[in-house]
């Protein structure tokens, strides 16, 4: 696996701003002071002048979005997911997401893979709170290709998206030629029988790697990857749950009201099957190399393969 | 100003206070005092200053407001009705249910530019609508009327950094000093004063008005448009309750409608000025 090639989220969202720039004249992007770490400072070097530094301040940012937004123009409101879900959560809700305003937000560094930075700064509520928004798309990608087609997706949808990027470099999973991004479309990477891994954002490498470790044991896994975790593709999900019984979710991102809580929503009312959450259980996370916190956390391919196995009683 | 005109705007703004009244009246809840308050610049907004086009609300190049403090819909609504936006008789079902004025501003209203009511928004809107305007080229204005509790919202002096780094000169944002906020006067709830010089401090350019002389309403909006480079606060001294002698000052009418009787009064005395006016 050393061919495999690795970028942050973050990267593939400042690179696809600065790609998309010349495409969307009418692009605008806005930053609370994090331009290097969310990485539109690689808009910005192209493009000065369509580029606004709201400082530390991103309630403000996101009503400036907003009033952007209502004149026509098409904006990317960035910073850290703690701040744009979790400070700026009620202005998001009011000035944009009431009005349906075409506001795109990149959030950045979500989840625990942080790293270092510690609790005050791993958001793992962000997609409940952004859930609970009426009309509010959300997009969690796997990877560089798909980060890069959600931001042109997101540009080409008429209303607010929140888009979920990550710290940490990822895999690149969906380099194939038939790739095809599709707002709403979940993915099925891996055909199975046995048992559903349903899976978000960093964690879909790690459930396609868990899925060859379960063949070689002989358990035929089906892999999703939901990209788009509102409005969540039903129909991928019940398929999987009236085909291979059991569903286990995997996010980097509290067990409530994540993709997990998404999934049981629809199996729910539409289909009612066994699922098991992967995620960040009721707590906070704490400082450390990202990599180990995401094995303590359980968010890796061995604790999927154990936990399928628990599942199957095998 | 011109005699005509002034008199001609006092009525109008005596028959959009009337309208306050009914609306308020008939949804039984809603925010008199403040309405009433704002009254005078609203009307000299939409009547003799803003570019706005009741058959067309929409029209990219129109001069836009965003009520900050959107509790004072009714104010917004009843302005709009006058100016021809929607019949007046939407006032009377102002916050029933299935209605289309709802209990604070909401963008899909005609002639309403942004929906608001949590208080310190409205501001940042205001600023992100000014900034497009100059990224645009386009020569319209933006103005946001705040409640004088409303800045003690953290975000009001955010979106007050950002109007002054950005030279947002297009954008004039006005304070409605009425002293009054739901827990009592301002400077005894957690004092937001001195506005004047905190305004200058973050860097705009301040104007104080009296907000019930229209010729002091013109010589500060005409003041605001020869300001360059630096965003306009106008902080209007007004009175809260105004043209209603029993809700003058009176902070019990911050969110609180009339009662049968007490409508009765209200219209009694806003119909006797503007026959006083009218005479």
């Amino acid at each position: 696996m050393a061919d495999v090639i690795k970028k942050a989220t973050r990267e593939s969202y400042g690179e696809a701003l600065a790609e998309l720039g010349d495409k969307y004249e009418n692009l605008y992007v806005l930053d609370a002071d994090l331009a290097a770490a969310t990485k539109t400072g690689i808009f910005k070097k192209k493009f000065l002048e369509r580029f606004f530094d709201c400082g530390i301040a991103e309630a403000n940012m996101m009503g400036v979005a907003a009033g952007l937004a209502a004149t026509g123009k098409i904006p990317f409101a960035s910073t850290f997911a703690m701040f744009a879900a979790g400070r700026a959560y009620e202005i998001v809700r009011n000035s944009i997401g009431y009005p349906h305003l075409n506001v795109k937000i990149g959030a950045t560094h979500a989840g625990i893979s942080v790293g270092e930075d510690g609790a005050t700064h791993q958001c793992n509520e962000d997609i409940a709170l952004m859930r609970t928004i009426p009309g509010m798309t959300i997009i969690n990608p796997a990877d560089d290709v798909e980060a890069k087609a959600a931001v042109e997706a997101a540009i080409l949808h008429n209303g607010p998206v929140y888009m979920r990027f990550g710290r940490l470099a990822a895999p690149v999973i969906n380099d194939k030629e038939t790739y095809k991004f599709e707002l709403g479309k979940g993915i099925k990477l891996r055909d199975g029988k046995d048992i559903t891994i349903v899976a978000t954002g960093l964690m879909v490498a790690e459930a396609v790697e868990a899925a060859k470790t379960l063949a070689e044991e002989g358990i035929d896994a089906r892999v999703i990857n939901i990209h788009t975790i509102k409005p969540i593709d039903k129909d991928i999900i019940v398929e999987a749950a009236k085909e291979t019984g059991a569903i286990v979710t995997v996010e980097e991102h509290s067990v409530i009201g994540g993709l997990g809580s998404a999934v049981c929503d629809v199996l729910a009312e539409n289909y009612p099957a066994k699922v098991t959450k992967i995620g960040v259980n009721d707590e906070y996370g704490y400082s450390g190399p990202a990599v180990d916190l995401l094995k303590k956390f359980g968010l890796c391919a061995s604790n999927i393969v154990d936990t399928v196995k628990k599942v199957l009683n095998k | 100003m011109d005699a005509t005109i002034k008199k001609q705007l006092e009525i109008t703004a005596c028959k959009i206070r009337m309208g306050i009244i009914e609306g308020v009246f008939n949804a039984k809840s809603g925010h008199p005092g403040g309405s009433l308050s704002i009254a005078d610049t609203m009307t000299y907004l939409y009547f003799n200053k803003m570019e706005v086009y009741p058959d067309n609300p929409n029209f990219e190049d129109r001069d836009r407001l965003v009520l900050s403090k959107g509790h004072c819909a009714p104010a917004l609504y009843s302005t709009l009705a006058q100016r021809g936006f929607f019949s007046t008789e939407e006032l009377k079902s102002l916050r029933h249910i299935g209605a289309m004025l709802q209990g604070h501003p909401c963008i899909h209203i005609p002639g309403v530019d942004m929906s608001s009511g949590s208080l310190g928004q409205g501001i940042s809107v205001a600023c992100g609508m000014a900034l497009s305007g100059k990224l645009s080229n386009k020569s319209y204005k933006v103005y946001s009327i705040l409640g004088d509790g409303e800045i003690e919202e953290g975000q009001v002096w955010e979106a007050a950094m950002f109007a002054a780094h950005y030279k947002l000169d297009n954008l004039v944002a006005i304070v409605d000093n009425n002293g009054l906020q739901i827990d009592g006067r301002i400077e005894d709830v957690c004092s937001p004063y001195p506005i004047v010089d905190k305004f200058k401090a973050f860097g705009w350019h301040v104007i104080e008005m009296d907000a019930h002389d229209f010729d002091d309403i013109e010589r500060a909006f005409n003041e605001a448009e020869t300001v360059m480079n630096q965003p306009v606060a106008i902080i209007q001294k007004s009175t809260k309750g105004k043209g209603v002698s029993y809700m003058e000052n009176n902070v019990n009418w911050h969110g609180a409608a009339p009662n049968a009787e007490q409508y009765e009064q209200a219209m009694a005395e806003l119909k006797n000025t503007l026959e006083g006016l009218e005479g």
